[in-house]
């Protein structure tokens, strides 16, 4: 059972994936990837991991994708081929990515069988992780936090619309 | 006290840096200042050294200073120290005496020049590269020397380089004096090989012990005499010193009468012993020297520059000088050298009088009877005149004499007679010239003739000086004949030059000779009278009755279009053709291809440089694939 | 269970997509885009192996990434918006700025 479902979110994400590869609207790329994000948040739960997932779909495929719309939307763009004049170009990267796809896939293939231990109840809980973030990784959260404000204030001074003289 | 001779080339040394480097910024007075100071202070430092030589010191044998331990190379080392001994103090003396002479005479000839500055620098900077070379106690430090006077010969000699003769001239001497120097450092090598060092003392002490064998020595030997044949001006590398005239008269006057063309000379005297050792160097030395003194003074005879003739002269003279050597009559030939030091520099800066006097005019068919004129240049001419060709009482005959007597004496009859010939056509062509000069019709220019005047005492007192000179040190070496032990100077250089070295004749023999002598300078003054003393047509027929002899000597025997034809032209010319076809083809095309190649590189690999960033990442993930690839596979 | 390994070629699949995308496409909107891709399958490992060590860094490390990958992707839009702006255009070749 666990194995179809996983099957099942792994053809959605890659799916989604494929959509936004071959879709020619920009509007439609960032639209496809927005279940993928979804299927990935699943497979974090999948995986023991509550917390994650929910973060994943608020986050992800939530905010940031409305994000990107919002900025697809602001800048007209033509519709592009989306494959690209530069024939050379366009099979060489296709090569290339197989080859990496293919080192990935032999550097795991000692370990391609092994099976993960049963999850411990209760884990990847909001209470364990967010003990391990208040306390181990203290740091890491606040600096993330001011991160984030930078990335706020910085987003907007960008953006800003400059006032003409 | 007696230590001080060290200091003696290093004062020059300093006036020549100082003025090279200041000079100019200093105001005229305090040049001549400096520069006629230095070498004073170098002659008197010269005379108290001298001084401190006389009695037992002189026996003991040189006194050497080290300066300091300049090369030390595996089994070859040569310090840069200098000695003071009799051959020293003579060369020593004639060098600062003469030469703060000519540099007082140099205050008032170059008053007015652009380079006032370096040309006492550089007079300077010769009088230190001279007192080197007769201070040198090694072959190294002598050469240094020998090269120095030739740099600084170039330099002078091209002083108004401007003027392309002068340059050319300066050329000329430099690169003859090279071809000689080549043979000169071949011979010093060889020095070193056979005596294993190239100290003098080492040099006299092995060539007494027997340990330098006849071979050696004469391959030696005839190599440095070569390499005295570019500095002295002999048969076949003389060429260079009638050209170097173009430079200002003192200069012909120090360098190229009184010191420099006499280092050969010198040289020659001070390794005696490794030239005794060896008859048929010594047999080359005379017979050069006696052809060159013949073959010189031909040339002479029908000259037309004042300049050239002395020139000319001076080759002639440093001939005999080179007789006496080759003969054994090493003190004889250095006594030579000693008296022609005086008049010959005399005749000169009596020659720069007439040509300063004459703005300067100095060919000898616009001069005449300028004896009204300038009366005490002509005193001093005349005084010259009389010492170079011999006549008796005059020092001039003094030192020929004993050259040719020697001569005599040690069997050399050919060498004998073609001194004899020599002096001859010495005292024939000095005549001719101080007729043409100073008596007769005037033939002057009548614009020279409007500014002529004496020249200021700057200029005569010099003259003055030379010409006491000139007459009173014949004194220092009387032939036997006067009475026993008169040749106080043979005497004195007895500690470096042995007294055997000269034969002996009978006493009757010597009356003769020295009646030889005498016959022939009058014979030659006779001639020149006969010839120019009172407007004549001999001259004129006998160049119309033999042209093209006329013609062959006039041209100084075509010896420089030969020389050209045969050297330097094919080498000019193969010089040329290297040039275009391996230094411009080849080392300029590897050096340029080069260029080129990396360009291209250059240029191919910018085409990786598109600007886009997707091109960019496309050569990351490459990159990141072989990484990877390397660490899994 | 399922196997932890199926997660991580999945993760390398996605990878690879994403560096495919990225290549791919000429937009920079949609480049961004599989940029976040690639981040994602990062994502994915690292909650593969907290799973299969049992450790959960992993996951606290993919919290982390997700946070900075959104203040990334605010920032990184707010610049595409300045691209377009100055050149008026986003397609990636026209940009070529640093060409030579």
């Amino acid at each position: 059972m666990a194995t179809l479902l996983f099957f099942l979110l792994s053809a959605l994400c890659v799916g989604g994936i494929l959509g936004m590869i071959l879709s020619r609207n920009a509007a439609y790329s960032a639209l496809c990837l927005v279940p993928s994000f979804a299927a990935l948040g699943a497979l974090f739960g999948l995986l023991g991991g509550p917390f994650i997932a929910v973060v994943q779909v608020i986050i992800y495929a939530g905010a940031v994708m409305v994000l990107f719309l919002f900025v697809v939307m602001m800048i007209p763009l033509r519709p592009a081929p989306s494959f690209p004049k530069r024939k050379a170009f366009f099979a060489l990267s296709v090569v290339l990515a197989a080859c990496l796809l293919a080192l990935i896939v032999l550097s795991l293939s000692a370990s391609l069988k092994t099976s993960a231990a049963a999850a411990p109840e209760g884990f990847g809980g909001v209470g364990d992780i967010g003990r391990l973030l208040f306390t181990d990784l203290l740091y890491p959260f606040e600096i993330t936090s001011l991160v984030i404000l930078a990335a706020l204030v910085g987003a907007l001074i960008l953006a800003k619309k400059k006032k003409s003289p | 006290m007696k230590d001080v001779f060290w200091l003696i080339p290093l004062l020059p040394a300093a006036g020549a840096l100082g003025l090279l480097v200041f000079g100019s910024r200093l105001h005229r007075a305090a040049v001549s200042f400096v520069g006629c100071l230095t070498v004073l202070a170098s002659f008197l430092l010269s005379l108290l050294s001298f001084l401190g030589l006389s009695g037992e010191a002189a026996a003991q044998g040189p006194q050497i200073k080290v300066l300091f331990d300049w090369l030390d190379a595996g089994r070859f080392s040569a310090g840069l120290s200098l000695q003071f001994d009799a051959l020293t103090a003579v060369m020593a003396l004639v060098v600062t005496g003469v030469g703060f002479v000519i540099h007082v005479y140099s205050v008032g000839y170059m008053r007015g020049d652009r380079s006032y500055a370096r040309y006492f620098g550089l007079l300077n900077l010769f009088v230190f590269s001279m007192l080197l070379l007769v201070m040198a106690s090694n072959m190294i430090v002598l050469f240094i020397g020998w090269e120095g006077v030739g740099l600084c010969s170039y330099l002078l000699i091209g002083f108004w380089f401007e003027k392309p003769a002068a340059a050319a001239a300066g050329k000329k001497a430099f690169i003859l004096n090279r071809i000689g120097d080549a043979a000169f450092l071949m011979g010093i090598l060889f020095l070193f090989v056979h005596v294993g060092g190239t100290e003098f003392r080492l040099i006299e002490r092995t060539a007494l012990d027997g340990g330098l064998g006849t071979g050696a020595a004469t391959l030696i030997g005839l190599l440095l005499f070569a390499g005295a044949c570019g500095k002295s001006a002999q048969l076949p590398l003389y060429v260079w010193l009638p050209d170097a005239m173009e430079g200002p008269t003192p200069v012909s006057a120090l360098i190229h009468a009184a010191t420099m063309v006499t280092a050969g000379v010198y040289m020659v005297a001070r390794l005696n012993p490794l030239y005794s050792l060896s008859p048929p160097a010594l047999q080359t030395v005379a017979v050069v020297g006696a052809v060159t003194a013949v073959f010189a003074a031909t040339m002479a005879l029908v000259q037309n520059d004042i300049k050239r003739v002395l020139a000319y002269s001076t080759i002639s003279q440093l001939g005999f000088m080179f007789i006496g050597c080759g003969v054994g009559a090493y003190s004889a030939g250095i006594f030579h050298l000693f008296t022609h030091a005086f008049f010959k520099s005399l005749l000169f800066l009596a020659a720069g009088s007439v040509m300063h006097a004459l703005s300067g005019e100095l060919d000898l068919r616009r001069m005449g009877g300028l004896r009204r004129y300038l009366p005490l240049t002509y005193a001093a001419f005349l005084v010259g005149t009389v010492a170079i060709s011999g006549v008796p009482f005059f020092s001039g005959f003094f030192s020929k004499d004993a050259i040719l007597t020697s001569a005599f004496s040690a069997g050399r009859h050919f060498v004998w007679v073609l001194g004899l010939l020599a002096a001859v056509m010495t005292a024939f062509y000095m005549f001719r010239l101080l007729l043409r000069v100073f008596h007769g019709r005037e033939r002057l220019d009548p614009e020279a003739k409007a500014h002529l005047h004496e020249s200021p005492p700057v200029m005569t007192v010099p003259l003055i000086v030379l010409a006491l000179l000139s007459v009173s040190a014949g004194y220092l070496a009387l032939p036997a004949v006067f009475g026993k032990d008169l040749d106080r100077f043979g005497r004195f250089l007895g500690s470096v030059i042995p007294a055997g070295a000269d034969a002996h004749v009978s006493l009757g023999t010597e009356w003769l000779l020295l009646l030889a002598s005498t016959t022939v300078a009058l014979l030659g003054i006779g001639l020149a009278f006969l010839f120019y003393g009172r407007p004549t047509v001999i001259p004129e027929a006998l160049v119309r009755k033999f042209p093209r002899l006329f013609s062959l000597v006039a041209n100084k025997y075509y010896v420089d279009e030969v020389y050209g034809a045969v050297i330097v032209n094919p080498l000019l010319r193969g010089s040329e053709a290297v040039y275009r076809r391996f230094d411009l083809k080849v080392i300029d095309g590897a050096v340029n291809g080069t260029a080129r190649l990396t360009a291209l590189a250059g240029r191919g690999l910018n085409v990786l440089q598109t600007g886009r960033v997707r091109d960019y990442a496309l050569a990351l993930l490459s990159g990141l694939l072989v990484v990877l690839g390397v660490l899994v596979l | 269970m399922i196997p932890v390994s199926w997660f991580l070629v999945l993760s390398g699949v996605l990878f690879a997509l994403g560096v495919a995308a990225f290549l791919i496409k000429k937009d920079l909107l949609v480049m961004f885009l599989a940029v976040e891709v690639m981040l994602n399958a990062a994502n994915l490992a690292f909650v593969a192996f907290a799973r299969l060590h049992g450790l959960l860094e992993g996951q606290a490390a993919v919290f982390f990434i997700i946070t900075v990958a959104a203040a990334e992707a605010a920032v990184g839009l707010a610049i595409i918006l300045l691209v377009f702006r100055r050149k008026k255009t986003v397609k990636a070749d026209d940009i070529s700025v640093l060409k030579g």
